[in-house]
């Protein structure tokens, strides 16, 4: 919600790439003082980096960042390394290993008794390993995650580049759908077209990128209003160059800024709205390990199983606050002024 | 003043219509018969012929549309094809549970949630700050399902024998059934008297049923925890960084120097500039209260909008789907306009441009 206060309209920042901008002067001098504002007057500490290498810089002076990316790296290695790291397999029945459904969590190390079979996190109620499944539920959720982000980005950048580019009707047509979609509280809307699509997981992260589309869709349309009445455009314009190539090179490398900031802090929220949709039964399906459909599995167990509830939101917590943090720590590395 | 307030409302009629095509549009894409889906195993094809005859799925779709909208605008969202009640009934019955829930949230949200942003950015980097920002951050990233259990399991398991236990769900003791104030009062039954009275809290309040009060009051309390916690994070975070903006500018200076007292120029003069973008804030985040309506009522077996969409949606109930996703639509459109003329109000340099 935060990034509500973002507001990229009136801030032209360089481009990524540190390819020369054709021959212009004026262009230059933007750039320079782009940086004298992003170094905080210091332009020779950052021509030899440009943005990014400063923004790094800089992000990894926030504390609330480097917690951030310690969450997502510990987050990841259960990711990759779930089949070592995990037991059990996450679907493999334990029954006949000496367990009962819904057994609590079992530590030789902290006094179990060492003659059952350890299980740091209990077993659920179909006799699975909880924590085998918490393990390759990382992998489900940072997935379905990124996929929806990356599909929501790329179809944001695209509406909002032709609305905001070519103006008139079309933007108007555009924008309007937009406003439709916002007008909707996101999970409703996501609830409302899972249903259509059918339950599941492609459908669920379709439904999630549907609904955030018009997020990035605005945020890219008023960079591009705002990059678009600079000089060093007007200029490019003045020199003939063709519309698609100032969109391509002059235009869009300047909206990924702010929309990288975005893209982070909506993982997050993508994160919480597939568990919300898997939680009520219209995600992820069993029996595939999903913190949202173990949580929703055992909900009725709460009162005498907590622990089969208890893990998994932690999990879900856990992955959202990274992604959240890292997210402001970005925004306040990229642009000082909102910093603090 | 009042040509802004026109067109500000003027700009919002193309959203509404778009939401009711779209609603429209989705309720009918949703698949499976209703028939079947409302009859179950009675369903026969003549049966079903009928059924669709009477609720005019037959005609053809923009028909049906244009049928739909003159029912709207009439006040006539349709008949339920699960409860055989009219729609706008089913909301007269549950709206009023879900706007005490989420009013009760938004309580919670604002009154903790500003004092919170105060001290965390006028203490700014001390200890209060950074506990304050990490509880945000924290309450921010909890899922409201998950946090709603655990309240469930911490206030009704845990501390059971404790006086610090809390009912866990629903919204009355099992037995308790409030007298509506209009029979107390000897008023006329009407559908309106029904949705007042169905706001529990403040018919047993006006009506003096104190028992049906306290049991209501504390069944309310979980869901409107768990329902604010999100609300209240982004809240306290907003006002705390509105006023840390604020408190750098010349005029709190200004204020400093001719010796105002430090309580004054911060609650005075700084906050009134800073609640401006938390304004807008509140605005937004009654959608989220609205999505959460839905988590939090599943949890807490809450007969409210929330859940009675989602299991109008699990069993294909067209028309409750399509007035339920409506009301809830308009009304968070009309939540930002309302929030958009306050802003009005409260920033005259909003009017000027």
């Amino acid at each position: 919600m935060s990034d509500d206060l973002y507001d990229p309209s009136d801030r032209p920042l360089e481009p990524t790439d540190d390819q020369p901008l054709d021959t212009v002067e004026a262009s230059d001098a933007i750039r320079d003082k782009v940086r004298m504002d992003l170094a905080g007057g210091d332009v020779g500490a950052v021509t030899s980096g440009g943005l990014w290498r400063t923004a790094g810089r800089e992000v990894l002076r926030k504390k609330s960042a480097i917690v951030g990316m310690a969450l997502l790296s510990i987050l990841l290695l259960l990711a990759v390394f779930a089949p070592i790291i995990a037991p059990y397999p996450p679907n493999k029945v334990l029954f006949d290993e000496g367990v009962s459904p819904r057994d609590p969590p079992c530590v030789h190390l902290f006094g179990c008794d060492e003659d059952k079979p350890q299980h740091i996190l209990g077993i659920d109620g179909n006799g699975r390993d909880y924590f085998s499944r918490i393990v390759y539920g990382a992998r489900v959720s940072l997935l379905a995650a990124f996929v929806a982000v990356l599909f929501a980005v790329v179809w944001g950048t695209m509406v909002g580049l032709v609305a905001g580019f070519f103006g008139g009707w079309v933007d108007n047509v555009l924008m309007r759908v937009m406003d439709v979609l916002l007008s909707f509280p996101s999970l409703l809307l996501a609830i409302v077209v899972v249903t259509v699509l059918g339950p599941g997981l492609i459908n669920a992260i379709l439904a999630i990128a549907i609904v955030t589309i018009p997020q990035y869709a605005r945020i890219v349309r008023s960079s591009v209003l705002s990059i678009r009445e600079q000089e060093y455009v007007s200029a490019d314009q003045a020199l003939g160059v063709t519309r698609w190539r100032l969109l391509a090179h002059r235009i869009f490398p300047n909206t990924l800024t702010p929309l990288i900031v975005i893209a982070t802090l909506g993982v997050a929220t993508a994160v919480l709205e597939i568990a919300s949709l898997s939680f009520l039964g219209l995600g992820i399906q069993p029996p595939t390990a999903e913190w949202g459909s173990m949580l929703a599995a055992e909900r009725n167990q709460v009162f005498t199983a907590p622990h089969l509830v208890f893990f998994a939101g932690l999990m879900i917590m856990w992955t959202v606050l990274g992604f959240n943090l890292l997210g402001d720590g970005l925004r306040d590395a990229i642009d000082p002024r909102l910093g603090r | 003043m009042a040509r802004f307030l026109l067109r500000r409302f003027i700009s919002s009629i193309p959203v509404i219509i778009g939401i009711l095509a779209l609603v429209f549009a989705l309720a009918r894409m949703i698949p499976g018969d209703p028939c079947r889906a409302a009859l179950g195993e009675r369903a026969t094809d003549e049966i079903c012929d009928a059924y669709n005859e009477r609720y005019g799925l037959n005609d053809p779709i923009h028909v049906q549309f244009g049928i739909y909208l003159k029912d709207v605008a009439t006040g006539d969202l349709g008949e339920s094809f699960r409860f055989g009640v009219p729609v706008t009934e089913l909301l007269i019955q549950r709206l009023p549970t879900t706007m005490e829930l989420a009013a009760a949230a938004l309580l919670i949200a604002v009154f903790v949630g500003v004092p919170l942003g105060i001290i965390s950015g006028y203490r700014h980097n001390t200890k209060t700050d950074v506990a304050t920002m990490v509880g945000a951050n924290i309450g921010v990233a909890m899922p409201v399902f998950w946090l709603g259990l655990m309240l469930q399991y911490v206030f009704a398991v845990f501390l059971r024998d404790t006086p610090l236990a809390l009912p866990p769900s629903g919204k009355l003791d099992a037995g308790l059934i409030p007298v509506p104030f209009y029979e107390v009062w000897g008023l006329p039954e009407n559908g309106f008297m029904e949705f007042l009275s169905e706001f529990t809290l403040m018919n047993s309040l006006v009506t003096f049923q104190w028992e049906i009060f306290s049991s209501a009051f504390l069944h309310l309390i979980l869901p409107a925890v768990a329902l604010a916690t999100i609300p209240l994070a982004i809240i306290a975070r907003m006002t705390r960084s509105a006023l840390l903006d604020v408190l750098g500018l010349d005029y709190v200076r200004t204020a400093r120097a001719k010796g105002l007292r430090e309580r004054s120029v911060v609650l005075k003069h700084a906050l009134r500039n800073a609640m401006l973008p938390v304004v807008t804030i509140i605005g937004l985040s009654f959608g989220l209260l609205l999505g959460g309506a839905i988590l939090t009522e599943t949890i807490f077996n809450l007969a409210g909008v929330g859940k009675t969409l989602f299991d109008a949606i699990t069993s294909r109930d067209y028309t409750v789907v399509q007035g339920f996703t409506l009301v809830v639509a308009i009304s968070f459109v009309m939540v930002n306009l309302l929030v958009d003329l306050l802003y009005t109000y409260l920033d005259p340099r909003v009017r000027v441009s």
